[in-house]
């Protein structure tokens, strides 16, 4: 085991059976995740995130394999006997409860002192700055305040992990972004270990220290945001995180071979045989035709996006690409359709996938 | 404001009054009507051969608790009267309580199904209600009775030597009215309970409750609605009860339901009936205030 992992899951799996039907919810899923990290798992809807945290958290024993926390199997331990706190993605506040209350629910059921208490709530809800609003009912807070109260009662108790199951996927983008950087603030300040889940790629690179990609119930990549975005394992990584032009090529001797005898050269490291190439619009650069550039496609419909616009090429087998066009001041023009242009890749920026 | 708003709005609180009167009407005359009648007619001498005699009289209310000395016309507290009172108010919360411990499982098992044996299971609850309550209440009769049913099987399988006495006591009453009142209490907490949100007990338990703290802490005070409601529906028909105690606890075990009967048939007192149906009214008004007021005291806001 790592010597830094405080929450371990081994080969565990999820077996979901409704009626005949089975369901593989997780397969078989391993990770280590580092004490004091911002952890999250990134997938599509139904891909089984819900179901580790619920294993983590205890709501679920697994079908098979291990949870260990700090070493210890807690797989069989029912969820008030974990240091693990959830924020719901529902919030489930206590509707009979106020604010104070809510957030001191744990702290009570945990049997501290009433005037520690009092010291804990007040610092959890100064934390999420809703000490105005101690004395309201659930009800009678806007959903980026029950947002807030759901924080605060999950860490008033210094849970050793706290979960987030897709929190902030209820609020508008504005107070999305500012619960983004709220919750980073507060992950730094207390240096208590992250789990987060989301479907939103954007939101995981901004705020995670590292990053499990999730599909179909497996983890596919596990990685800095940096090391995923630019070396992504395979297609379905590639394409779930930010925009990726997908080439199929043949690979041999270090030279990926695109369209006819035009071929680019790779990390001689890659895989050899038909494969698919990756590359990010960004590093794909549109470049006069000259004899120096072998691969050349005809420019198509483009977008305009404010700050760059995306180009739309096409090579000569009818495959398309797209390239990021910085839209400079001064006015860098993009090339109008129909014009025959070149096309350079980055260097380092073309990617095989294993599949 | 102007005089038009005004105008407007009087109009509007007319025309409030004008459409509601009917309403109204029938119900100041069908539900105060009879209560002014009983209000009257226990202040009212009996007649001799029942029926009211129009002289103003407090009689009736002093003996509903109080008995006079037939030789030395002092008076003393009415033993036999407090009896019925107390064996009334007794079985009622009783009943109500075992309706509740039985009727909570059962609502939140039902609560809990899937949505086709949900409406099964509710309609199977209900099926009782189909068939007449004296009918129902013969049938309990049947089976517990010295001959009955269950005396028969348990003499048969020799576990007893001699029947058991069950009919013809408090606890036949007891029996008899929850089995009759049970319904009424499932109902309002299922009610309650399919609108609890299960997610508040992972919520709960994930915040270090246990199972026992998930149910006092959580559970209970959030379906606390559905409990008034449904003790509220128990207790008020039991109090008054006078079928299942006729029927099960024979001539001695009366409730305040079969001696209201009793005053206005072979009593011939009907100013003392009326003076008890009365007072029936008020302890169970007295009884309501006490519960709401001290079941809302933490109640959930809005
Ligand atoms: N209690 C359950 N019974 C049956 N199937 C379940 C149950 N819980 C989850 N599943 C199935 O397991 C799979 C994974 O579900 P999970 O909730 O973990 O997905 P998720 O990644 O959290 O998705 P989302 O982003 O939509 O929340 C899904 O196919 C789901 O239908
Ligand atoms: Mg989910």
């Amino acid at each position: 085991m790592p010597a830094d992992a405080v929450i371990e899951a081994r080969a565990a799996r999820k077996v979901f059976r409704t009626g005949q039907q089975t369901v593989v919810a997780l397969n078989d899923v391993s990770i280590a995740i580092r004490k004091g990290e911002f952890f999250t798992l990134l997938g599509p809807s139904g891909c089984g995130k819900t179901t580790l945290l619920r294993l983590i958290a205890g709501f679920e024993t697994p079908s098979s394999g291990q949870i260990l926390l700090n070493g210890n199997d807690i797989t069989d331990a029912p969820p008030n006997l974990r240091p693990v706190n959830t924020v719901f993605q529902s919030y489930a506040l206590f509707p009979h409860l106020t604010v104070r209350q809510n957030v001191g629910f744990g702290l009570q059921m945990q049997g501290v002192a009433a005037s520690e208490i009092t010291d804990k709530v007040k610092r959890a809800l100064s934390l999420v700055r809703l000490e105005d609003l101690a004395d309201r009912k659930p009800q009678q807070l806007s959903g980026g305040q029950q947002q807030r109260v759901a924080l605060a009662r999950a860490l008033a108790p210094s849970p050793e992990v706290l979960l987030l199951d897709e929190p902030l996927s209820a609020l508008d983008l504005k107070l999305r972004k500012e619960m983004q950087s709220e919750l980073k603030r507060l992950q730094h300040e207390l240096g208590i270990t992250f789990i987060f889940v989301t479907h939103d790629q954007e939101e995981a690179l901004t705020m995670s220290d590292r990053i499990g990609v999730m599909s179909k119930g497996s983890l596919l990549q596990i990685g800095a945001p940096r090391e995923i975005y630019n070396h992504p394992v395979n297609r379905f990584v590639a394409d779930f995180i930010g925009e990726t032009n997908l080439i199929p090529a043949e690979v041999r001797n270090a030279k990926a071979t695109i369209v006819r005898n035009v071929s680019i050269p790779v990390d001689p490291a890659s895989p050899e045989g038909a494969h698919t190439l990756a590359v990010r619009p960004e590093h794909v650069r549109i470049v006069p035709v000259s004899g120096d550039v072998p691969l050349t496609a005809k420019v198509g419909e483009s977008v305009y996006f404010g700050t760059d616009s995306h180009i739309q090429l096409l090579l000569a087998d009818g495959t398309e690409i797209i390239a990021r066009h910085q839209n400079e001041a001064t006015g860098g023009e993009v090339p109008p359709p129909g014009t025959e242009v070149g096309v350079a890749f980055a260097p380092g920026a073309v990617q095989v996938l294993e599949d | 404001m102007s005089t038009g708003e005004t105008k407007e709005a009087r109009r509007d609180a007319r025309n409030t009054w004008l459409l509601s009167a009917p309403a109204l009407i029938i119900l100041t005359l069908a539900a105060a009507g009879p209560l002014l009648i009983m209000l009257v007619y226990s202040f009212l001498e009996p007649g001799k051969y029942g029926n009211v005699v129009w002289e103003f009289s407090t009689g009736a209310w002093v003996s509903t608790v109080l008995t006079r000395d037939i030789f030395d016309g002092t008076y003393h507290l009415a033993d036999a009267h407090l009896t019925i009172f107390w064996r009334s108010v007794k079985l009622s919360l009783i009943t109500t309580i075992f309706t509740f411990i039985v009727g909570f499982p059962t609502a939140w098992f039902i609560a809990t199904r899937s949505a086709r044996a949900r409406t099964a299971l509710l309609f199977l609850i209900t099926i009782p209600f189909w068939t007449n309550l004296l009918i129902r209440t013969f049938a309990i009769n049947q089976i517990i009775r010295n001959e009955g049913m269950l005396n028969t099987f348990l003499l048969y399988l020799g576990v007893i030597d001699e029947p058991i006495l069950i009919i013809y006591s408090d606890f036949a009453v007891f029996l008899g009215m929850t089995y009759v009142y049970l319904p009424l209490m499932v109902l309002p907490l299922f009610a309650a309970i399919d609108r609890f949100d299960m997610r508040l007990i992972e919520a709960a338990y994930d915040l270090y409750a246990s199972r026992l703290q998930v149910l006092r802490r959580v559970i209970l005070p959030i379906v606390k609605p559905g409990i008034i409601a449904g003790s509220i529906l128990v207790f008020i028909p039991a109090l008054g009860a006078y079928v299942t105690p006729r029927i099960l606890g024979g001539g001695r075990n009366m409730m305040i339901g079969n001696f209201i009967e009793l005053q206005f048939g072979q009593g011939r007192n009907w100013p003392l009936g009326a003076a008890l149906s009365v007072l029936l009214l008020m302890i169970v008004a007295i009884a309501l205030m006490f519960y709401v007021r001290a079941a809302n005291r933490d109640a959930p806001h809005g």
